[in-house]
């Protein structure tokens, strides 16, 4: 597969880590109440779908940016590619 | 026999070749094939079950009959196509699957046996007992039907891969292809032009008909003298693109030395090419298929297409006499060929009454071949003519045709069905490509030369089109432009075995049965006769297997629909997919800084990772490893040791938020560190199970340097990189990876001091106050050199570890042996390393496995609730925690000296060794040295509340059944003030 | 001065050579490398700061560029590969972070890296048997990282040849797989 980085332009996937659904970004607050529930949606719960999906890559061979990359599944075809930091901070996650 | 005139081969030159035992003559151009056929040989192969005698069906790389053994010791290469293997002088080839000889076959009884061999016979007859299957039924049917056999030494040859870049990819270099290349090769555009054959050209070499002025293949060669001169185009010939992958990327096989008798020094034997394309034009031609009938698979039967290919592009007719047996126009120019070679042609038989008459040649319309005879090659056919009497017909050659398939296999690797055409009664490419593909010529469907020529040329310009390049297209040679003329036929109606595939002996009363027992589905009737498996994968087979069913099932072919066709399109050498990556270099290797030098000293390696490190020295007189670990140990902790501690992985943490990351990254506290002062850090996974260990050093406020196990740096690093940029992006925070770039030994015994004080510049203060456990610092050393020191211990000994730059990394070893002579400092290795974290209880990666919680570990008092940090809330759930929970202890045997086995599980003694009783595992088990026993660390259910419990460690793998009592997991200095000293 | 004697990345205390038809394989490990990446918001700072120690531009993504006695390639946003001769620059991180003070962090990876320079004509038929960038149509001044069997190396094309950057331990691995491959390509 190719994934258009946002930076460098298209790379070839054997450069990159793949991890999965992109909510992993969405970390609960470890300090809030009941927030062992929330980690238990968070670490254990994932869409798996057929068909367009938000998932996270690391290019762990070239600039080591996190990377959003929105993906049919079927289809492979490759939608959209976002650096994962842009997407985390428009998520509202700062520090 | 060679025909007098003709053929593309060198006449002025003959090699020698050798098949089953005896020498031949061949010419330069020949395939195998065609020098056999052209020395009187039909009979090349047996066929997969019933070992029956069998010669090419085709002239490519469809072969299903024509399968030997090609060289031999660790080159000898089984199931190769004859029809496509290049001959060389001295070429050796060898039939499989016959014994004790390929004329006479033992295992010819199988053909007798047929009746109980047919579609699912591995199912029904080899059902039980069970085991015999393993035993008995594998390796009797194993020897009895299968293709050829491998060599089992070593490939003595080398294998690459590539990357290669272009605009436009053309598969197959066939009329429409060369077209294309011309095309897009004079705008400039780049452009590969791959070929599987050696000569490009596609059919225009195995036929007669002109372009423009001139025989078809003196174009195509003209035009690739063309192509040769851009700089802009690739010419691969030999080349085959056997996958269509995502986004536009294309597996291809270049045989680089497949035609020579070994590879040129230093060249690889095939290179496996990575293709990036952003168009692709498939132009890879059709493939004539067989019609079925009773006993239609003797030498001498063959492709029609295939039949003029011999005679036209290699002058190799396999008779003197010849028949043609059709159900289209297209078998008609097989027979008209034959006879301008002066090939007799016996008869022509056209299933169609109404086919048109040929000058040469009686035809017959309306008939069919009914029956043919020939133990070991065609002598003679039976043909039930349109009037219903049978005529008996001498004939040495048989060339059938029953249409022509394109070639659409890559169309559908990324899942694309091909839709049924009527006119041409065959699939063809449908509307979902792989994005970027678009076909032309034959392969569309487009029969005729004309049409191939005139796709090639507009579908190289509108892919050209796509990106932006203005390609003129080139004035259309003249070419023929004949319609395809066709009434599906696809097997003669009889009671006799009817070959539908070759390869794998299946017929059409196996699809009749597979119908009749409801494997209906094409899949399944592949499945279940095995119909289209193998090294062809059904290429001339399939078609005529699935219009059998549909038949059967009065679905209609577009109906019943194919198999799915997969990558890769014809067999790839593993060799060729492991490419440089094999032996040593299946991976690269990783030297510490010390290797050179352990090397000198005779360690003995070990392979962590793709880290070699030095795992013990031997010296003279020790007998056993033991004897070397042991004296490591020892020495270590008696006087002073020395470690390369390279290989733990070491990241820069830099920033404002430094410390406050760490502090999130692991469970334990961080943010109060102080400068010049390092702490033990565990990390955690977000589901609360212990991720990795190490120490991170504060060098300054904002500032640290994190260390990981050697296994886990990589995956750390990622892991913090998710957590600075997905989940904290707005801390300042930097990373980077220095594991590279510095040298680091441990320095570890009672005497470490003193012999660092012998190293390190006068200007810093080592002692004890100065610099006490867990401290760090930036200092220089051997009168200026720029190190840190840092004073943590894995051995539990008073310890230390140093690093320089990595370039002084071997000066510096060599520095240490010198300057601790006085202390009999004592190299040591990864084992002695173990013995000593084990003698001490600290937990390793057999203990970080995966499965265990900081509660297992003994340190589930480390992870703070005061703050957030990754896997802490999940770490506090309930089922983690139970009151007997597996807790880490040591293990020491009753008897000292009987090993506790690793791996082994904790019982109670009297209980039966059942997974019920099981109280928990050994994870690391060694001899000490220091104790003068085996010892082990474990996970045992409440471990802290069994101290001096006698147990059991029973390994049922091994049989050992080994007593033992439940410790602290601290065997040496549980205190701790070794390291204090 | 101390008077600990440097070993090559390969081994040896000279750094080797080998030329394979046109093309010639070179060790150079006289070179000081530090990391630069700017701190959070002091981006424009910190490329300030580079620009007036580099006297040119940080360069952009993806690119290389030489100052008059430093040169420096982009890995990563807003992180940089400083370059310079060993011998003149020993010190080249402590220089760094005194020229960037608080807007970057610096990392000194000299040893971190064995350097090897390529030169000769046609090097793109070299490089098309060991990664996977397109090199042929690569411009000159571009600075990449990608994997070469298996290892993660940075390649920079420059006017006169190609630099390679592989991690020092597994230097002898991939100089092994460049000799193999020049032997295969070129020979």
């Amino acid at each position: 597969m190719i994934i258009h980085h946002p930076l460098l332009g298209p790379c070839d996937a054997q450069e990159f880590t793949y991890m999965g659904d992109a909510r992993l970004i969405d970390r609960p607050d470890g300090m809030a109440e009941g927030s062992d529930a929330a980690f238990h949606d968070y670490a254990y719960l994932r869409e798996n779908p057929a068909g367009e999906h938000r998932e996270l890559w690391f290019h762990e061979q070239g600039d080591r940016s996190w990377l959003v990359v929105t993906r049919n599944t079927l289809t492979h075809e490759i939608t959209q590619v976002e650096l994962a930091r842009d997407v985390a901070r428009k998520q509202g996650r700062s520090r | 026999m060679r025909l007098r005139t003709g053929g593309q081969i060198d006449r002025s030159t003959q090699i020698s070749f050798r098949f089953d035992n005896r020498w031949y003559k061949g010419h330069p151009g020949d395939t195998l094939a065609s020098a056999l056929l052209a020395n009187g040989v039909r009979l090349m192969g047996r066929s997969f079950k019933y070992h029956r005698p069998r010669g090419p069906l085709t002239a490519g790389s469809d072969e299903p009959n024509a399968l030997v053994e090609l060289r031999s010791g660790g080159r000898q290469e089984p199931n190769t196509r004859a029809t496509v293997i290049e001959l060389f002088d001295g070429l050796r080839a060898q039939p499989q699957n016959a014994w004790p000889s390929l004329s006479f076959d033992a295992l010819a009884i199988n053909d007798r046996l047929s009746p109980v061999l047919t579609a699912g016979f591995y199912y029904k007859t080899f059902m039980w007992p069970a085991a015999f299957w393993e035993k008995l039924y594998e390796p009797i049917i194993r020897r009895a039907a299968g293709l050829g056999s491998i060599t089992t030494k070593p490939d003595p040859d080398a294998y690459d891969k590539g990357f290669l870049h272009c605009d436009l990819l053309i598969i197959g270099a066939g009329p429409s292809g060369l077209m294309a290349a011309l095309t897009a090769g004079r705008a400039g555009a780049r452009v590969i032009l791959a070929d599987e054959d050696f000569r490009m050209g596609g059919r225009l070499n195995a036929e007669t008909f002109a372009i423009s002025d001139r025989a078809g293949s003196d174009w195509a060669a003209q035009t690739l003298a063309e192509l040769a001169t851009l700089p802009n185009l690739r010419l691969m010939p030999r080349t085959t693109v056997f996958g269509a992958f995502d986004h536009g990327i294309y597996g291809a096989v270049e045989r680089v030395s497949d035609h020579l008798p070994t590879p040129p020094m230093g060249k690889p034997r095939q290179t496996l090419w990575r293709i990036y394309t952003k168009r692709t034009l498939l132009c890879a031609g059709a493939l004539e298929r067989p019609i079925a009938f009773a006993k239609n698979d003797r030498p001498g039967i063959m492709t029609a297409s295939a039949l003029r290919a011999y005679v036209n592009r290699w002058a190799a007719a396999p008779a003197d006499t010849a028949a043609v047996f059709t159900n289209n126009d297209d078998g008609h120019r097989t027979a008209a060929d034959l006879i301008a070679k002066g090939v007799k042609v016996a008869a022509l038989i056209d299933t169609r009454p109404d086919a048109p008459t040929i000058a040469g040649t009686e035809l017959l319309a309306g008939a069919q071949v009914i029956d043919t005879s020939g133990r070991l090659g065609l002598t003679g056919i039976t043909v039930k003519l349109a009037n219903g009497e049978t005529r008996k017909i001498k004939t040495g050659a048989l060339g059938v045709s029953g249409g022509w398939n394109p070639t659409v296999a890559l169309t559908c690797h990324q899942r694309g069905r091909p839709a049924w055409d009527d006119s041409i009664a065959a699939f063809t490419p449908a509307g979902d490509l792989p994005p970027g593909m678009t076909v032309a010529g034959a392969a569309e469907g487009q029969f005729s030369t004309h049409a191939a020529l005139a796709g090639g040329a507009a579908k190289a310009a509108q892919a050209l089109d796509d990106l932006g390049i203005t390609a003129r297209t080139p004035d259309l040679p003249q070419a023929e432009d004949a319609p395809t003329k066709i009434t599906p036929f696809w097997h003669v109606k009889g009671d006799k075995r009817a070959w539908l595939d070759f390869q794998n002996d299946v017929t059409v009363k196996d699809v009749k049965l597979a119908h009749q027992e409801g494997f209906r589905a094409v899949e399944h009737l592949k499945r279940y006769t095995t119909l289209g498996m193998a090294t062809d994968q059904g290429k001339t087979s399939n078609m005529g297997g699935l219009a059998v069913m549909a038949e059967l099932t009065g679905a209609t072919i577009a109906q019943t629909g194919t198999t799915m066709f997969r990558p890769p399109y014809t067999p790839v050498a593993m060799g060729a997919l492991a490419g440089r990556s094999t032996g040593p270099d299946f991976r690269p290797t990783r030297l510490t800084p010390s290797h050179h030098w352990a090397k000198e000293q005779g360690a003995e390696f070990v392979e962590v990772g793709m880290w070699l490190r030095a795992q013990w020295f031997p010296r003279p007189g020790e007998k056993t490893w033991r004897d070397t670990v042991d004296r490591e140990v020892r020495a270590t902790r008696a006087s002073v040791g020395v470690c390369d501690v390279t290989t733990l992985g070491k990241i820069d943490v830099q920033g404002r938020d430094a410390a406050a990351f760490l502090n999130r990254i692991y469970c334990n506290g961080f943010a109060k560190l102080a400068v010049g002062r390092v702490r033990y850090g565990l990390m955690l996974r977000e589901d609360g199970i212990a991720f990795d260990d190490g120490t991170a050093a504060r060098l300054a406020e904002d500032h640290f340097v994190v260390t990981t196990t050697t296994a886990n740096a990589v995956a750390v690093y990622r892991h913090m990189e998710f957590a600075r940029q997905c989940l904290w992006p707005d801390m300042d925070v930097q990373l980077i990876s220095t594991t590279e770039a510095w040298a680091q030994y441990a320095i570890a015994g009672p005497n470490a001091r003193k012999l660092l004080q012998k190293l390190v510049d006068p200007a810093f203060d080592i002692s004890n106050d100065a610099f006490p456990f867990m401290a760090c610092a930036e200092l220089t050393i051997c009168n200026g050199c720029p190190a840190r020191l840092f004073r943590i211990s894995f051995s539990g000994e008073l310890a230390y570890e140093l690093a320089v730059p990595t370039r002084y990394g071997d000066a510096l070893i060599r520095r240490i042996m010198a300057e601790g002579t006085e202390f009999g400092v004592t190299p040591y290795g990864t084992e002695a390393l173990g013995v000593m974290r084990i003698e001490k209880g600290h937990a390793a990666g057999n203990e970080l496995n995966g499965q265990t919680t900081a509660l297992n570990l003994g340190m589930g008092r480390m992870v703070s609730d005061k703050k957030d940090s990754i896997g802490a809330v999940l770490s506090r759930r309930e089922g983690l925690n139970t009151p007997d929970a597996l807790k880490l202890v040591g293990l020491r045997p009753k008897d000292p000296q009987t090993r506790i086995p690793a791996g082994a599980h904790l019982l109670e003694t009297g209980t039966r060794t059942i997974a019920a009783h099981d109280l928990g595992y050994v994870t690391s088990a060694c001899y000490s040295p220091t104790l003068d026993s085996y010892i082990a660390l474990g996970f045992l259910k409440a471990g802290d509340t069994r101290m001096g419990q006698t147990l059991r460690a029973a390994s049922p793998l091994t049989g050992e059944d080994v007593p033992i009592e439940v410790t602290s997991p601290h065997f040496v200095d549980p205190e701790g003030e070794r390291l204090r000293a | 001065m101390h008077d600990l004697t440097p070993l090559t990345a390969l081994g040896a205390s000279k750094p080797r050579s080998d030329t394979i038809g046109p093309v010639t394989i070179s060790e150079a490990p006289d070179v000081a490398l530090a990391s630069v990446t700017a701190r959070l918001g002091q981006e424009a700072a910190c490329q300030d700061a580079l620009r007036a120690l580099l006297g040119i531009p940080a360069p952009d993504i993806a690119a290389y560029a030489s100052g008059p006695q430093l040169s420096a390639f982009w890995i990563g946003p807003d992180s940089w590969m400083i370059m310079a001769p060993y011998d003149t620059h020993p010190g080249l991180a402590n220089r760094l972070t005194s020229v960037c003070k608080d807007t970057a962090s610096v990392t000194d990876q000299t040893g971190a890296w064995a350097r090897f320079d390529l030169t000769g004509p046609d090097l793109p038929r070299l490089m098309e048997r060991l990664c996977n960038l397109d090199l042929a149509h690569m411009p000159p001044g571009r600075a990449r990282r990608s994997v070469i069997d298996h290892l993660g190396c940075y390649v920079i094309k420059h006017q006169d040849g190609i630099l390679l950057f592989a991690p020092r331990s597994a230097a002898q691995s991939l100089h092994h797989a460049l000799l193999t491959a020049a032997q295969a390509a070129l020979r």
